[in-house]
């Protein structure tokens, strides 16, 4: 499977990743060789084969519907460009 | 389980300019799980808190943290499914469903898109007694909230308080059964009963925690039939999906303004596209949401953080053990074990509580006289007060107390509503009201006498009437009952004037 430029460019802004226009072609061909390199692994047979979700064997940890964190507003917002009355804020966003 | 018979409604017919339309509706329900803390963190999920004060570091997204899933709402959407005659899948899985928007820090939500954890379920939507539909559900999956965004505090600025944010929803998808604006509302209305009932949702719908997104479509007669017949969507026409709906009333609204937007479309020889729109209650119309366009390419993949979901049947089966009665079986048992209309035990059953309220008033008595003072007397003034079942002022065996003491005969039902009255304002215990108010009615056969003697004694005329028109003894009994202070017996004192003016 081959990826083009604009595929390229189309993932790049979906991922918000800004790549420079350049940049692009040389992008799509790389990912081009990942995504073969995936389809020769699809080469292999795998009918009848569970996926294997963990190379132990571990089971999903659950923990009790009990508080155990929050209230730490400063902290939240410590890192926030911009934060006023408890909130973050952010470049108007309207639907 | 007593299940009660019922017929199809008809689908909802919309008059084209050309010719008829019938609707074709799904809904997806978004039901936040009831549960003290978060799907992935230890934050709580109370309501009202200061801004980004129920958050922790997980529902930051700050980096490092890992999500470890509750437990508690596993539990729930597992009983929800079991609630909704669903299977249960033993294994589920989480995946990542990838779109930035400023309230959601991961720029993922995590849902359950390939491996729900519920399957096929069913809901028995209700239009009225005799009348219902069994409604699809194709799945329930289980996924996180997002934060909320204000937009008014400042003209530059959206203000994000991320509280929401991670919040355990269950996401409820029907099939396309529905097909009507009626029916849909009713839908939502059945399904916020039966999560009420099981406790996994509180249902209120003003602080969001049920939030519906609406797809509509229309076709002509005959279509939908075929698409059931072959499961072949061709049939259908072309779905635009209503997101966000919080008020029934806006969902009937909005699907009814969309069904005819389409029917336009169509008629003047265009085609629908498929698009996810907003309904602006104040203008009354639905609008696109253009930006949400490019974000439908969500790019999922399975979350790496989280193994898949295994449960044990043996905790679904305990879990189905502990299930409550349902609204279905709870109606169906009312009209046959109290013999009341379905109607009354629709009534009785729309809330666990009222149910409860009544079941503990009927207890030893009549069934229908306590739904009739239920639902007559109590809810009728619990209405008019704004007042709910859990907070009324009369307790059940307050009520219960007044219904003895009309089948002892001991008050009439028109003093009974004077006494119902004296409780609801004073309390206290009916039987000690009565005696101490000389309440009582009047079954002393002489004091009735006297009274009935006097009041013949002193209206010649009327006695000379009623001779012509038996009819007229009512007033006689009128007189009577006012003599006495509506204290004598109704009964005692018809018989008693029947027998003095010989009209037997």
């Amino acid at each position: 499977m081959s990826i083009d430029k604009d595929t390229a460019r189309r993932v790049a802004h979906l991922a918000r990743i800004e790549v420079a226009e350049e940049a692009l072609e040389p992008l799509a061909a790389s990912l081009s060789k990942i995504l073969d390199f995936m389809e020769e692994l699809n080469e292999v047979d795998i009918d009848g084969v569970e996926p294997m979700t963990s190379v132990t064997p571990m089971e999903l940890k659950r923990r009790v519907d009990e508080v155990t964190d929050g209230n730490i507003q400063d902290k939240i917002l410590a890192n926030a460009p911009d934060a006023r009355e408890g909130f973050f804020a952010v470049p108007k966003v309207v639907e | 389980m007593t299940e009660l018979a019922y017929t199809e409604p008809k689908p909802k017919v919309i008059a084209g300019a050309k010719r008829d339309w019938e609707l074709v509706i799904g809904m997806e329900v978004h039901a936040q799980i009831a549960s003290n803390s978060k799907l992935f963190s230890g934050a709580s999920t109370h309501f009202g808190a200061e801004p980004n004060s129920n958050v922790s570091l997980v529902d930051a997204a700050m980096p490092g943290m890992l999500p470890v899933v509750n437990e508690f709402c596993v539990e729930q959407a597992v009983r929800t499914g079991l609630g909704l005659k669903a299977q249960i899948n033993l294994m589920s899985r989480f995946d990542r469903k990838n779109y930035f928007y400023p309230d959601l820090p991961q720029g993922y939500q995590i849902s359950q898109l390939y491996h729900p954890i519920v399957g096929e379920g069913e809901i028995l939507v209700d239009m009225e007694p005799g009348i219902a539909r069994k409604v699809r559900v194709e799945r329930i999956h289980i996924e996180q909230d997002a934060g909320k965004s204000v937009h008014d505090m400042d003209p530059e600025m959206s203000f994000v308080d991320l509280n929401r944010t991670g919040i355990a929803l269950m996401e409820i998808v029907s099939r396309p059964d529905i097909r009507g604006p009626e029916e849909a509302a009713e839908y939502v209305r059945k399904l916020r009963q039966i999560l009420r009932y099981l406790g996994t949702c509180d249902g209120n719908m003003q602080e969001g925690s049920l939030r519906a997104d609406v797809n509509v479509s229309v076709c002509e007669p005959g279509a939908y039939e075929r698409f059931r017949e072959t499961g072949d969507f061709s049939h259908l026409g072309t779905r635009c999906e209503i997101k966000n709906m919080n008020s029934m009333r806006f969902i009937q609204q909005a699907i009814d303004y969309e069904a005819r937007r389409q029917i336009a479309i169509i008629e003047d020889g265009s085609t629908v596209d498929q698009e996810t729109r907003l309904y602006d209650p104040n203008k009354g119309e639905t609008r696109s949401m253009r930006s949400k366009e490019e974000a439908h390419d969500y790019r999922y993949f399975p979350c790496p953080d989280l193994l898949p979901l295994t449960i044990e049947q043996a905790w679904v089966d305990e879990i189905k053990a502990g299930l409550p009665e349902l609204p279905d079986e709870k109606k169906a048992r009312f009209v046959t074990s109290y013999g009341m209309t379905e109607y009354d035990a629709g009534v009785l059953t729309a809330e666990v509580a009222s149910a409860n309220y009544f079941e503990q008033v009927a207890k030893g008595r009549d069934g229908k006289v306590a739904a009739n003072w239920v639902i007559n007397e109590l809810f009728g003034r619990l209405n008019k007060e704004g007042v709910s079942v859990k907070d009324s002022p009369i307790s059940a065996d307050q009520l219960g107390g007044i219904i003895d003491l009309i089948a002892k005969g001991d008050i009439s039902g028109k003093i009974a509503k004077d006494l119902f009255e004296i409780v609801w304002t004073e309390g206290g215990d009916p039987a000690e009201i009565v005696d101490a108010r000389g309440m009582k009615q009047v079954t002393d056969m002489g004091a009735i006498e006297a009274a009935v003697d006097a009041v013949i004694a002193a209206n010649p005329d009327k006695v000379a009437a009623v001779q012509e028109k038996p009819s007229m003894a009512g007033w006689f009994v009128g007189q009577v009952m006012k003599e006495t202070g509506g204290k004598a017996n109704p009964k005692a004192v018809n018989e008693m004037i029947q027998k003095k003016l010989g009209i037997v």
